[in-house]
């Protein structure tokens, strides 16, 4: 029967393989698009691969408009976010999932209370905030509202509730402190936790746009979304090749990675059931 | 003396404190203190002039609110949202559905290339795709109105008419956003135990009607899932307009998020701060009554 059913459903591929196009084809217009020229961006009927490939829009990024400065900034501050969310929320999770403490219970209330609070709401006060203390244009002003996060806690709880609370014991009885316990036997335990919750916060923070358009005012201190936006609003915003190239800089090193790790990325959105 | 298990408890204890501190410092600092104060700016006439002195500022009362409710630019961001998230959610969640349904149930080879395929959106920056979208959308050698031109159809101008410009938004939203929710949905419908659907096809139960009274059903705390993120994600949007449209043409794309910062660029903190708690009420809102909604019926 089983056979039979699948023999049957072959056009299936075919509807199934339109959407695959659709759904990938701006990529591959965006990527092929960077190497061309601005009049054959503007050539009606469009063109797919470029009629004379150059790398010009590239050079022009990063000798101009210092697309390396926006890249490396985007890049350290995604890289310390992700570590701080490792590092901090598993350890909140681990106390939440195993310890016993006062303001246990209140912790986890604020914790879950607080998994969907819009940036949009924090954004103003933030800004005065960081303004306060010195902190505007800088890279810790991009860093440190983000290096916790509710999420983060929520999903290492999770995950260390389910490991086996005998762990501990036996790790009390080789006379290790609670925190030795934490880094040395829960912590190796956690690989897939860490490994989505990792990846989650790497791609929320390279992507992040709100709160660095509000903070970072000067170039010196853009991330790629920031100058991407602002030039393609700007008076480049007509430089479509340039644009285009822009947009390739920001996408394709995430898609680079996440080609790289999606079974284990996919699985752990799939089991998590988070976005 | 204290006994050896009142030790171990407080230093269980001190560890427990050792190891949430930094999480609570930080969070304290840059989360919950900045929701409080939002709460206490949007009762002030805090501007930027005010920015050194936060609480030396004139208590408004309502004012902020108000104000915002006959706000008529508000007003069109707030309808220009609603129509993002009613037109946005359900639009994603068929498309979602569909492609996990066919995905599960409709193929054997290539799963895992297709899953993939349709995932990618969801990875890439707003921004990014926004930018690439605004030149998918050209009126005249954009590539849907050429794409649409093969099938004998004038494409509209769709982001310099008015009318067309919303419907563009959703179609990218939907199509950057679909992913996460067919991953949530394929992972749902695998937990459906086979042996229900065998039961009902031997009770002579067709594929649709298998769907609507097993597979539906059982996939409701999924779909509430997805539906109560998708929704609080929609709610917020503002790079799509920010980088597409600037909030045209007309205003029609203004949304909720882009009018508040917009606000907050003229240095009317008090009032973004406003603006800011009405979205977040919206979303509790809207929160609670999906949760309602979907849970009743079940």
């Amino acid at each position: 029967m089983t056979a039979s059913r699948t023999k049957n459903r072959w056009w299936i591929y075919v509807p199934l393989t339109v959407a695959f196009v659709a759904v990938v084809s701006p990529f591959a217009w965006m990527v092929l698009g960077s190497f061309k020229g601005e009049g054959e961006i503007r050539a009606n009927p469009p063109t797919w691969l470029p009629e004379a490939a150059s790398l010009d829009n590239y050079t022009q990024l990063f000798a101009r408009l210092q697309f390396g400065t926006y890249f490396l900034n985007s890049a350290i501050v995604a890289v310390l976010v992700t570590a701080g969310n490792l590092i901090f929320c598993s350890m909140v999770g681990y106390a939440l999932a195993m310890l016993e403490f006062r303001g246990k219970r209140a912790l986890f209330v604020v914790v879950m209370a607080t998994l969907m609070i819009p940036g949009v709401v924090t954004f103003v006060p933030l800004y005065v905030l960081v303004v306060n203390a010195g902190l505007a244009n800088s890279l810790p002003a991009l860093i440190l509202p983000f290096l916790v996060s509710p999420f983060g806690v929520f999903l290492m709880r999770q995950y260390i509730v389910g490991l086996p609370k005998e762990l501990l014991d036996a790790g009390r009885v080789d006379g290790a402190g609670e925190v030795r316990i934490f880094a040395g036997i829960i912590l190796p335990l956690c690989g897939p936790a860490l490994a989505t919750l990792g990846i989650l916060t790497f791609l929320g923070s390279w992507n992040n746009f709100l709160w660095p358009l509000v903070v970072a005012q000067q170039e010196s201190e853009y991330t790629l979304p920031v100058a991407l936006a602002l030039y393609s609003t700007g008076q480049n915003s007509i430089q479509y090749g340039l644009l285009l190239a822009g947009a390739t800089i920001v996408v394709v090193p995430v898609l680079l990675v996440f080609l790289v790790f999606q079974r284990r990325f996919i699985e752990g959105i799939a089991t998590t059931g988070i976005k | 003396m204290s006994s050896p298990v009142a030790v171990r408890r407080r230093g269980v204890e001190r560890a427990a404190w050792f190891l949430v501190l930094p999480f609570c410092l930080l969070f304290g600092v840059f989360t919950a203190w900045p929701v409080l104060q939002s709460l206490f700016m949007s009762f002030t006439d805090t501007r930027n002039r005010d920015l050194r002195s936060p609480f030396a500022v004139e208590f408004v009362g309502l004012e902020n609110y108000v104000k915002a409710f006959a706000d008529p630019l508000f007003r069109t961001a707030a309808a220009n949202t609603a129509y993002f998230v009613l037109v946005g959610v359900p639009l994603t969640l068929v498309i979602a559905l569909t492609a996990a349904v066919v995905l599960d149930k409709g193929i054997t080879r290539f799963r895992a290339f297709f899953r993939l395929g349709f995932y990618t959106p969801v990875i890439t920056s707003i921004v990014a795709v926004a930018v690439v979208w605004r030149f998918l959308l050209q009126d005249e050698f954009g590539l849907i109105n050429t794409v649409l031109g093969w099938a004998g159809v004038e494409g509209p101008n769709w982001l310099g008419d008015p009318d067309w410009s919303m419907p563009a938004l959703i179609l990218m939203a939907a199509w950057r956003n679909f992913g996460t929710a067919m991953i949530i949905f394929l992972a749902g419908l695998q937990a459906v135990p086979p042996s229900l659907h065998e039961a009902a096809s031997i009770d002579g139960a067709g594929p649709v009607r298998r769907f609507r009274y097993i597979t539906l059903p059982l996939l409701r705390p999924t779909l509430l899932f997805v539906s109560v993120t998708t929704a609080i994600g929609y709610l917020q949007f503002f790079e799509e307009p920010y980088v597409m449209t600037n909030g045209g043409p007309l205003n029609s794309t203004i949304s909720a998020s882009m009018y508040t910062y917009r606000q907050f660029g003229f240095g009317n903190y008090g009032y973004a701060s406003a603006m800011s708690y009405l979205i977040f009420v919206v979303i509790a809102v809207v929160t609670f009554l999906q949760f309602r909604l979907l849970r009743e019926r079940g």
